[in-house]
């Protein structure tokens, strides 16, 4: 359960070798979470994050074996991660791929794996926990969108369609789940310094999976609806999302 | 919208406590007879059932995600009352303010009374609540002669002699040892409606402890109320309330033929919305000076009405409102008799760090009783609303639970809404024997709370 300030006791992270989710994992776990279940394709690699979410201090971890792509066993991988581990506080949605744009562009069945992951595969998972939670009457629903998002780049329009779609996908479960006791949580970086951004240039205002994770735990503590990582980032977006076409072209990005 | 009691409709709703935090949803039951009470426990919701009274509990204790709160007040009558003994039999759904509005034209008060009159006599069953005479009189429980109790093993007549073990967790055991149907309570005799009240003011701390060591055992009830935003030499100054019954001969000759009448007055009700921001270091802190010397340094025989003295916030509907959306928790703990220094300490830090709190609530506790999770002990309560939004609260609150369980004390349940899972059994030793009491009439976990999952009250079931 949450308590009244807001601090979760559980976990279930998608994306269980996810940078951000395990920095968000260790910020939780230094506050009241103790249960965290690591959800993830490679095995090997979740047990070894599992270490290091132990070594901060959680009672419980556990791995369980999850794939975004594999839409058709969601509601089974659900079901067993909603019945065996009690109450589950805070699902967070933390995969995703960044992709090759130009590889994307000149093979459409790379946008389309990438549009599936991102997009198809979190819409799917997000459905199946929201029933599980929306029964459970209590629970934050959290997805890493990203602020690529907000304004589609000639640079990266695949992945940022994707989170495009994903952002305005959870927007509208959280509406639908208004009053069920169950929030959605939609956190939206910028730049993060990890392994998917390595080999490219940090543009300003760029941030470290642990300075998100700890926005994500405030914002998970106070009950917002939307976060971005860094803060300030939701008044550049505010800029950038309405200038004009022709100006917006013309920005190196 | 509530469904009429005895419709036998399930509304959901999304359920807080008094401190209006971590909101959660449940199915609510809202019985008119206790046949519907055994309907729900005997086919019960796979979350589990909690009953819920009027949600005057600060945290979590009467709210189930996912599950049924059964709501008892809907049934709220008096099943019988003897008049020689000043004994009464009523509907657990009854509030401790309308059981007062009935036997007080007759000469009788409730045994033990707590800061609001809005509790209902089952909720005062499962908290095992305490009043300001508890130094003399002890807790509610203690003046209770028997219950029946609804379990999902079934119903049974419960008095301390014949079931020891399951009267005693059930006093203080929120809820979650069954459903209490209808309480036999002792009442006390009392001549008039009007308590007299001596007031004095305390430098500090020190001074106000060596005030009530001294001079507690001359009163019926005692409390003190402590500006926690005082610092310096001031930390911990207080005003202290003592008082008794007062007696016919005590009143102007002119007010004695209506000495039992008693009106509790609403002045007013706080608005809907507050912002977040209206009770900061600034006003509270202002408050609280006001609030101090606006107190006679020394008054004595002051005549007040019961209900001023007893409930004075019950005046402002909806007060709990003006902590903003977020809510706000209440923190009260108790170290034992010889542990004046981790109260101090307690005072100190929450002074140090600023912040805002109204008035904290200083009370000498008498000795404890039989109840594994009964929350008093012979030793200094100290209660105390904090706003929830500063990020700085959690982690002192985290700090003084340390503090608490090191000096052999314990936060009160009723209350708790942010507790440490693992300091529970630090706190409550006992806690074992509880629930094992707990379990032989609850074996397959129907009886479930927010509270008892967030603090692992109850062993979990389907934890792998």
């Amino acid at each position: 359960m949450r308590d009244a300030l807001g601090r979760p006791q559980s976990l279930l992270l998608l994306g269980g070798t996810s940078e951000i989710g395990l920095a968000t994992a260790r910020a939780l776990v230094s506050r009241r979470t103790r249960t965290v279940l690591l959800a993830g394709r490679h095995l090997d690699a979740l047990e070894k994050a599992a270490r290091g979410v132990r070594e901060a201090g959680a009672e419980r971890v556990e791995v369980l074996a999850f794939d975004a792509d594999d839409t058709r066993s969601h509601a089974a991988f659900a079901d067993h991660a909603f019945t065996h581990y009690g109450d589950i506080d805070v699902v967070l949605l933390a995969f995703g791929v960044l992709g090759d744009q130009r590889a994307a562009e000149e093979d459409p069945e790379r946008a389309v794996a990438l549009l599936r992951t991102n997009m198809v595969g979190a819409a799917s998972v997000g459905l199946h926990s929201a029933r599980h939670l929306r029964r459970q009457g209590h629970g934050t629903l959290v997805v890493l969108s990203s602020v690529a998002g907000e304004r589609a780049r000639r640079s990266n329009f695949v992945y940022g369609a994707s989170k495009a779609g994903l952002d305005a996908f959870f927007q509208g479960l959280g509406d639908s789940l208004w009053g069920s006791g169950v929030r959605v949580l939609v956190v939206r970086p910028g730049f993060v310094r990890t392994k998917m951004t390595a080999g490219l240039e940090p543009p300003p205002l760029s941030t470290t999976p642990e300075r998100v994770g700890d926005v994500i735990v405030r914002a998970v503590e106070t009950g917002a609806e939307e976060a971005w990582a860094p803060p300030p980032l939701r008044f550049v977006m505010i800029g950038l999302r309405h200038l004009p076409r022709p100006l917006f072209r013309k920005l190196k990005v | 919208m509530a469904a009429e009691p005895g419709s036998g409709r399930l509304v959901t709703e999304l359920l807080t406590g008094w401190g209006r935090t971590a909101p959660s949803r449940a199915s609510v039951a809202r019985p008119a007879h206790l046949e519907e009470v055994h309907a729900v426990l005997g086919d019960p919701p796979s979350r589990g059932a909690i009953a819920r009274g009027l949600g005057r509990s600060y945290g979590d204790a009467a709210q189930c995600a996912g599950g049924t709160v059964i709501d008892v007040t809907g049934m709220a009558k008096v099943r019988g009352f003897d008049g020689e003994r000043g004994v009464v039999r009523v509907d657990a759904g009854i509030s401790l303010g309308e059981l007062t509005r009935l036997v007080l034209p007759l000469g009788w008060f409730p045994p033990v009374v707590p800061g609001t009159r809005h509790v209902t006599v089952g909720g005062a069953v499962a908290a095992d609540i305490h009043g300001k005479n508890h130094h003399v009189d002890g807790s509610f429980c203690d003046h209770v002669e028997g219950f029946t109790l609804l379990t999902p093993t079934g119903t049974v007549e419960v008095t301390p002699d014949s079931e020891p073990d399951l009267f005693w967790a059930t006093a203080g055991g929120m809820g979650l040892t069954g459903v209490v149907g209808e309480v036999t309570i002792r009442l006390q005799p009392v001549e008039t409606a009007f308590v007299r009240v001596d007031t004095e003011r305390a430098c500090d701390l020190d001074d106000a402890l060596a005030r009530m060591e001294e001079g507690d055992h001359r009163y019926r009830y005692s409390v003190a109320w402590i500006d926690c935003l005082a610092r310096g030499a001031s930390l911990g100054r207080a005003v202290l309330t003592r008082g008794g019954h007062a007696s016919l001969d005590d009143l102007p000759v002119k007010v004695r033929p209506k000495a039992l009448r008693a009106e509790p007055r609403v002045v007013g009700t706080a608005p809907p919305w507050a912002p977040q921001g209206l009770l900061n270091q600034a006003s509270v802190r202002a408050f609280n000076t006001v609030w101090f010397h606006r107190a006679p340094s020394l008054e004595r025989g002051r005549l007040q009405p019961l209900h001023r003295f007893f409930h004075p916030l019950d005046a402002v509907q909806g007060w709990n409102r003006v902590y903003g959306e977020r809510g706000f928790v209440q923190y009260q703990f108790v170290v034992p008799v010889g542990q004046e220094r981790a109260l101090a300490h307690a005072v100190e830090r929450l002074s140090a760090t600023r912040c805002p709190s109204f008035l904290a609530v200083l009370k000498r506790f008498g000795g404890h009783n039989d109840g594994p999770l009964s929350f008093p002990m012979a030793g200094w309560t100290l209660a105390l609303d904090l706003q929830v939004g500063p990020p700085r609260v959690g982690p002192v609150l985290d700090e003084l639970d340390e503090v608490v369980a090191e000096a052999g004390g314990r936060v009160y349940l009723a209350k708790d809404a942010r507790l440490r899972p693992e300091l529970l059994p630090v706190m409550y030793p006992r806690l074992d024997e509880w629930r094992r009491v707990q379990a032989k009439v609850d074996p397959t976990g129907v009886l479930r709370s927010d509270l008892a999952r967030r603090l692992g009250l109850v062993e979990r079931q389907g934890v792998g």
